[in-house]
């Protein structure tokens, strides 16, 4: 298959990284080829996170190019924003609605952009939006929206599901799977 | 044989596990640090926090000298403080096989500049191999290993950031035996006096020359045939974005940068109309092969010494023509990083911004005291520089008459890494600055490290617990006092006693890390009854805090997802609105 290209956006502690972890487990046991990118140290302190995900039968880059993306998954509007350039024409949209302000809006220096949802129509009219932190606190894990966010986007991701459940089982903590599993239900449900 | 995703630092540990290795060395730093974090896991070799990289590279130095294979593993800046027994190991040259392996961070995602570690291989006259993903992360490690001990030299295995923390895939093997070598025992070889250095020289220029030999002939660089309009050089993660960008091209691939293969890369370019050398940071290929005579069409004049390329820059810089692209939404709001709610750091800003301090500062979370709203850093410079910066600064000041005592921030495990030897030194030579280490039990950036103040080791394991005010202490320094950072009150109060007295302070702070340690109080509230929006609380400078603006004023807002219910916003209340919910 050609190379399907994933972005997934939030912010530091978000849970971002075991999101990307399981979509490129379940590619390696699709038998594809797959690159994943990520960076580690300072971004991680509350600060703008991406990740990127690349799979098909070779690839190259570990890298997105702009105007490449296929889908994005946004564990937040603002970061969800940030990023909707690098969609192709046609690419798929999946975020959380709830917003996590910047330090900035904290210190009562800047505004948290009350249009972003408006703007995100605007640039992907096909964006599918919901609460998944609500969703999250529902199943009992707050932490639990990046598993919540990867169910809602399975039905966007070229692989068999059944492959994806095989790729959480095999990448969460074993004490962990029940909530993880009950989150990306979750999710599936709100697609 | 399994397949797995590893990233280019699994890869590198698992390389190293498959090729024997007994000994492994670290200090952590991003993007180097999970190398040994996962080596830590392994009961059958040694593996080692050690307290900077100087001492990592010198427990690896001995590892070979016992006669195992051993690796230390650094950032690229680790490479300065390593440097002096590096420059030196490259004469004596090896035991058992020693590799350094550097990781360099193009873009700057956590580092405090984008030196260029091949540099360092050339000044020590010693290989630097450099992987282009994770399969031949894990690959490098064993030919580093072979390469070390056939020619008897330290090699460095290089990566970058994208090499470091992309995940490929990797086909894993079981550990090969490797015989473990006799002591080394030869004097001439090993102690470096003047007359052995001499002859070992000598040798040193020889082995440069014999592997100028093997670099032309190693499968670490390989040509692969293609359209020869314009050809490519590349190396490291710039050879996948050359091969993404033109996937038809011919590109010469190497794995070794230093010593360069000469003969190969003249043959290379004969075969080409165009070339161009696509690597990142410095222009350190380039200029070789211009030194060599050979034409360059494409160079640093294209692709930019200054962060990270892509394959959309290189097809971009040789094609002369833009790719058509969208452009970002305008106007966003930046998110970056901040201290984690519930940080004691956010506790010593608060005050040392009140106060308005001139601040030393050093690397870690704490750096972070730069940013708005607290804005109270103002010099960063490398680990450990805060204090005998802080201590220069104090001096100058007071040629100048100049009645100011600077202030130095630092954390333990940077403060143990080489904050100490600034200490001793403003002890020492009687100097007048208050230093602060924010002792939070853990190497806290990098993601929750051991150090020898923690009372474990790499791993997990029971070790002696340093105690920082005792070794300060012990140094000399007469004033060292435990504050508590929560406590602004009292912090306050403190600071303003050891600003006033005269020669250093010390003040430790023992507070432990929220995040390394999970620490979850219960979340705050604003009395939206009592709250005057106001905005004091808002200097807290926490994400979990808000204001709703309403009307003329409005009112602060706690996110109970975000909050970890420190109190430092509540103290800055004057109306005491910030409280536990009912």
């Amino acid at each position: 298959m050609n190379v399907f290209n994933i972005l997934i956006a939030g912010v530091g502690g978000q849970g971002v990284l075991l999101t990307s972890k399981i979509i490129a487990e379940a590619a390696l046991l699709a038998g594809l080829d797959v690159k994943q990118s990520e960076v580690h140290g300072m971004a991680q302190r509350g600060g703008s996170v991406l990740s990127q995900v690349r799979f098909g039968d070779k690839v190259f880059s570990p890298i997105v190019n702009e105007g490449e993306a296929d889908l994005l998954i946004g564990f937040e509007p603002l970061e969800t924003a940030r990023y909707l350039h690098f969609l192709r024409d046609g690419a798929r949209v999946i975020y959380n609605t709830r917003p996590i302000g910047t330090i900035g809006v904290s210190i009562g220096k800047e505004t948290y952009p009350a249009d972003i949802h408006e703007t995100i129509k605007q640039h992907a009219p096909a964006a599918q939006a919901f609460d998944a932190t609500a969703a999250a606190v529902t199943v009992g894990e707050k932490r639990a929206v990046n598993l919540v966010l990867l169910g809602a986007a399975l039905r966007h991701l070229p692989i068999d599901p059944a492959v994806v459940e095989q790729a959480i089982t095999n990448s969460v903590p074993k004490k962990t799977l029940e909530i993880n599993r009950k989150a990306f239900f979750a999710g599936k449900a709100q697609a | 044989m399994t397949k797995a995703i590893l990233s280019g630092n699994e890869a590198i540990a698992r390389g190293f596990l498959e090729a024997g290795g007994k000994v492994a060395a670290a200090y952590p730093g991003t993007p180097s640090t999970e190398v040994l974090e996962i080596l830590s896991r392994e009961k059958q070799i040694h593996a080692e926090w050690s307290t900077n990289e100087k001492v990592a590279l010198e427990v690896a130095i001995g590892g070979s000298l016992a006669g195992v294979r051993a690796l230390a593993c650094m950032k690229h800046v680790g490479v300065n403080v390593a440097a002096d027994p590096l420059m030196t190991i490259a004469y004596t040259g090896v035991n058992a096989g020693l590799v350094l392996m550097a990781a360099d961070d193009p873009g700057m995602f956590s580092s405090q500049n984008e030196q260029d570690t091949r540099h360092y291989a050339r000044m020590a006259k010693i290989p630097c191999i450099e992987p282009a993903d994770s399969g031949e992360a894990k690959a490098f490690v064993r030919a580093a290993f072979e390469l070390s001990e056939s020619y008897d030299t330290p090699v460095i295995l290089r990566t970058t950031t994208r090499v470091s923390h992309c995940k490929s895939v990797v086909e894993t093997a079981e550990p090969v035996a490797v015989k473990d070598r006799d002591l080394a025992n030869n004097v001439p070889k090993y102690v470096m006096l003047p007359a052995n250095a001499k002859k070992r020289h000598l040798l040193v220029e020889e082995r440069t020359s014999n592997l100028r030999d093997w670099a032309e002939a190693t499968e670490l660089n390989v040509v692969q045939q293609g359209t020869t309009d314009v050809g490519f050089i590349a190396n490291g993660v710039a050879y996948q974005y050359v091969r993404e960008a033109f996937p038809d091209a011919a590109v010469l691939k190497l794995g070794v940068t230093w010593p360069l293969p000469e003969k190969k890369i003249k043959a290379f370019a004969a075969t080409v109309k165009k070339l161009a050398i696509v690597e990142e940071l410095d222009g350190f290929v380039e200029e070789q092969v211009k030194a060599m005579g050979v034409t360059v069409h494409y160079g640093k004049a294209h692709f930019p010494p200054c962060g990270e390329l892509t394959s959309r820059l290189i097809h971009e810089s040789v094609t002369g023509k833009p790719l058509v692209c969208k452009a970002p939404v305008p106007g966003l709001i930046m998110r970056p990083p901040t201290f984690c709610p519930g940080c004691s750091h956010r506790g010593l800003y608060t005050v040392i911004a009140k106060l308005k301090l001139f601040v030393s500062g050093d690397i870690g979370c704490y750096t972070l005291g730069a940013l708005p709203p607290f804005s109270s850093m103002h010099t960063c410079i490398c680990m450990g520089a805060s204090i005998s910066a802080a201590h220069g600064m104090a001096r100058g000041l007071a040629l100048k008459g100049v009645t100011q005592k600077p202030v130095a921030v630092i954390g333990d495990s940077t403060f143990l890494h080489s904050g100490i030897t600034g200490l001793i030194d403003m002890v020492y030579n009687g100097g007048d600055a208050l230093v602060v280490i924010m002792n939070n039990d853990t190497t806290g950036m990098t993601g929750g490290q051991e150090h020898p103040g923690t009372g474990r080791r790499a791993g997990g394991a029971d070790a002696p617990k340093l105690s920082i005010e005792k070794l300060c202490q012990v140094i000399g320094a007469k004033r060292v006092r435990e504050i508590d950072a929560y406590n602004l009150k009292d912090l306050e109060k403190i600071m303003k006693e050891e600003l006033a007295a005269p020669g250093p302070s010390v003040l430790v702070s023992n507070q432990p890390c929220v995040l390394r340690y999970k620490v979850a109080k219960k979340a705050l509230g604003v009395d939206r009854k009592t709250c005057v929006g106001c905005k004091a609380c808002l200097k807290a400078g926490c994400i979990a805090l808000s204001f709703v603006a309403e009307g003329k004023t409005g009112y602060a807002e706690i996110d109970p997802l975000l909050c970890n219910g420190c109190g430092v916003c509540a103290q800055l209340c004057a109306t005491k609105s910030i409280v536990e919910p009912k």
